[in-house]
């Protein structure tokens, strides 16, 4: 590695640690605060891993993140809660790798529609198992609290951003990258674009599971209505875009502010929360239409600019 | 924190009107969290929110709760969760640190309220459900010490509703022959996995059985069937939009059944306003004594105040739990939320409901299960130990 990428690591892991240190200033507020943001952080990251380069816009978090607080829910009484997370995440892979084996050949506009459709999907079919058996309510009674979960999730934000370093160097982020530019050159030069797309598709599915999962204790009662809520794939999307999605820290800057910002609406307007976000989500696209990644990029450009002129 | 400002000025104002000389004291901060947006938006705008305007405004206008021998007045900062148990949890810890609130209120739904119970847990307020109904209430009240529930368990709520048909069975009323359909969600399933073993234990024959997914709009192939399969009896395990449905597609097909049971909102107000005399002789869950007169008087001053009436099964219950926290902290006289806890677990409380004691689980044990609307009011027909039920008569057509 280069000195650089020694120092990002450093910095990284300090930052890390910071964050660590949250649960101890025993402030409840604060600390479900950092479980939204830790929770979004990690979400809008592994969407970003894939979709980032891919530019292909994946509303399925919802279904992803449903399958693993049931797998969590439906477990949890007959296996180990450290078992669990492992098997949300590869079911959640695993069911990523059908659904991008049979949708990632499609482009575009039919992809989201898919996607979108994929979250009511799941959803139906966890209802249609449970009316079938004739289910009784799915409860998650652990002695979990919120910091056992803030560290879990910021655990799996460590290993979202180790793993996006990784494929950044690697020929698949390298290949990714290409797809994005322009699929059609990427096939030409003989990049299999389909098994690329599908591995970094995996990797997000398998996250949001393993999200699910670590959350299904929060909520004690799991419902479809809550597990598959369609909000979340939205709220994922529109975070990430907020920050940014060319560089790995794009999303984080996305879900800090967004965080704190749905936050005092919900606080100060109780009764126009709904409308006064519609608006902020305005507000982004027009203000900010390249996230604040883009800000960075344009404002540091003008400045590297400015020196030359110098 | 304008809001806060305006909420003080003019529960201030109040009081010096209605208590004259008073001096204002510090005043105790209430906090609430329900849907405001969101799936049960219109439920708790039925079922929760008026109760709390009501509560509120009668114990100001009386000057206040007595505290130790001092007049407080209430101030309340709501919070919408949009039906998102997420928000629910930051609510009330927002609530309890932020805004130090001194009484947090239950928020609504089962969901949102399991969802709710470790942080009210850790945070030691008390939380009195009354829109939560679960099998689990030993298990739940074992973690969460200082949860209560006055709705009672999903169990009995489909069991009595059999119970009634069976009863109308041996009195010779109805037939053997049953249609259950159901909807497929959450609760809907899990009173129909009750409901069809407890028809087939008493012995009816189940002559069409179906489900369909909420939010299915076209409900007339199934009530086609239903009345193809020539039943005595219908059951519905349904939620608000398919228990309206349901009955629309009766009353088109002219489905002639001596008994018909809907689910959840049939005791709503909306279901009697909706469909007038049809309504006559229509079962569901919940029901209240409507003769009681302290039900009466609660009902004719949530109108007045409010502009809405209570919904015949949990409107009542909401109120109940709010009756019960200021029995409570009057009687202890402190804001110290272990010994107003205490002092729940330990008595039995008058409310518009009737008497309420919570047993070694914290359960209510005497409740409402089966209610029917007779002669426009829809009563409560079958409890758990409340009194004034009267008897279920038989569905005569839908003029």
């Amino acid at each position: 590695m280069k000195r650089d990428e020694w120092k990002t690591l450093g910095w990284a892991t300090a930052l890390l640690a910071v964050a660590a240190l949250l649960p101890l200033t025993g402030d409840g507020y604060l600390i479900s605060l950092g479980v939204s943001i830790a929770m979004y952080t990690v979400l809008a990251t592994s969407w970003a891993l894939f979709s980032g380069p891919t530019h292909y816009i994946s509303l399925a978090t919802a279904a992803f993140f449903g399958i693993g607080t049931y797998v969590m829910g439906s477990g949890i009484e007959v296996l180990p809660y450290w078992v669990l997370l492992p098997i949300a995440g590869l079911i959640g892979g695993v069911l990523a790798a059908l659904v991008g084996l049979a949708t990632l050949r499609l482009s575009g506009v039919y992809f989201v529609i898919f996607t979108l459709g994929l979250a009511e999907m799941t959803r139906q079919g966890v209802t249609w198992y449970q009316n079938q058996t004739g289910h009784k309510g799915t409860y998650v009674l652990t002695d979990l609290t919120d910091n056992d979960i803030y560290w879990q999730l910021l655990g799996l934000a460590a290993l979202v951003y180790l793993v996006g370093w990784g494929i950044g160097r690697s020929r698949l982020g390298f290949a990714l990258r290409i797809i994005g530019d322009d699929e059609d050159v990427a096939r030409h030069v003989g990049i299999n674009t389909a098994l690329s797309k599908v591995a970094l598709f995996v990797v997000s599915g398998a996250v949001a599971a393993i999200v699910g999962a670590i959350i299904a204790p929060r909520y004690v009662y799991i419902e479809p209505s809550t597990a598959f809520t369609p909000m979340l794939s939205f709220q994922v999307v529109i975070m990430a875009l907020l920050g940014g999605t060319g560089r790995l820290w794009g999303p984080l800057v996305g879900v800090i502010p967004f965080t704190l910002l749905w936050e005092a609406i919900s606080s100060s307007f109780p009764n126009q929360t709904t409308l006064l976000l519609g608006l902020s989500f305005l507000a982004i696209v027009y203000l900010l239409p390249g996230g604040f990644v883009g800000l960075y990029d344009r404002l540091k450009g003008r400045a590297a600019k400015r020196s030359a002129m110098a | 924190m304008k809001r806060r400002t305006l909420f003080k000025v003019t529960t201030t104002l109040a009081a010096t009107l209605v208590a004259g000389a008073a001096f204002a004291q510090d005043s105790i901060v209430v906090g609430a969290v329900a849907p405001k947006t969101g799936p049960l938006a219109g439920g708790a705008a039925v079922t929760h929110w008026p109760n709390i305007a009501l509560w509120v405004e009668e114990v100001n206008e009386r000057g206040g709760l007595n505290v130790g021998g001092e007049q407080r007045m209430l101030e309340v900062i709501e919070y919408d969760d949009q039906t998102n148990p997420s928000e629910t949890i930051k609510a009330v810890q927002r609530l309890a640190t932020q805004d130090d609130a001194d009484i947090i209120l239950a928020p609504y739904s089962t969901g949102l309220n399991l969802a709710a119970a470790p942080i009210f847990d850790k945070l030691g307020f008390p939380q009195i459900t009354s829109s939560a109904a679960t099998d689990q209430i030993g298990e739940l009240t074992e973690q969460f010490n200082d949860m209560f529930f006055l709705l009672g368990r999903s169990t009995d709520l489909a069991e009595d509703a059999v119970e009634v048909l069976s009863d109308l069975r041996e009195a010779g009323e109805i037939g053997n022959k049953v249609a259950m359909v159901n909807v497929a969600d959450a609760f809907g399933i899990e009173l129909a996995a009750v409901g069809k073993p407890a028809l087939e234990a008493a012995g009816f024959e189940i002559v069409y059985e179906t489900s369909y997914p909420l939010g299915t709009q076209d409900l007339s192939p199934i009530m086609k069937a239903a009345k193809a399969a020539e039943p005595d009896a219908f059951m519905a395990w349904s939620y608000p939009p398919d228990t309206f449905g349901l009955t629309e597609q009766a009353m088109i097909e002219e489905l002639n059944v001596k008994a018909f049971y809907t689910a959840v909102a049939t005791a709503f107000p909306s279901y009697g306003a909706r469909f007038g005399a049809a309504a006559e002789g229509v079962m569901g869950i919940g029901g209240v004594n409507t003769a009681s007169p302290e039900f009466q008087d609660y009902a004719a001053r949530l109108e007045a105040a409010t502009g809405s009436k209570p919904d015949y099964w949990a409107a009542g219950m909401m109120y109940a739990s709010l009756q019960i926290l200021e029995e409570a902290i009057e009687t202890t006289g402190t804001l110290d939320m272990a010994e107003v806890t205490q002092y729940i677990k330990d008595n039995a409380f008058e409310t518009v409901m009737g008497t309420i004691d919570f047993d070694d689980q914290n359960n209510n044990t005497a409740y409402w299960t089966v209610g029917q609307w007779q002669d426009g009011e829809f009563k409560g027909i079958k409890e758990t130990g409340r009194e004034g039920a009267v008897e279920p008569m038989v569905k005569t057509g839908w003029e």
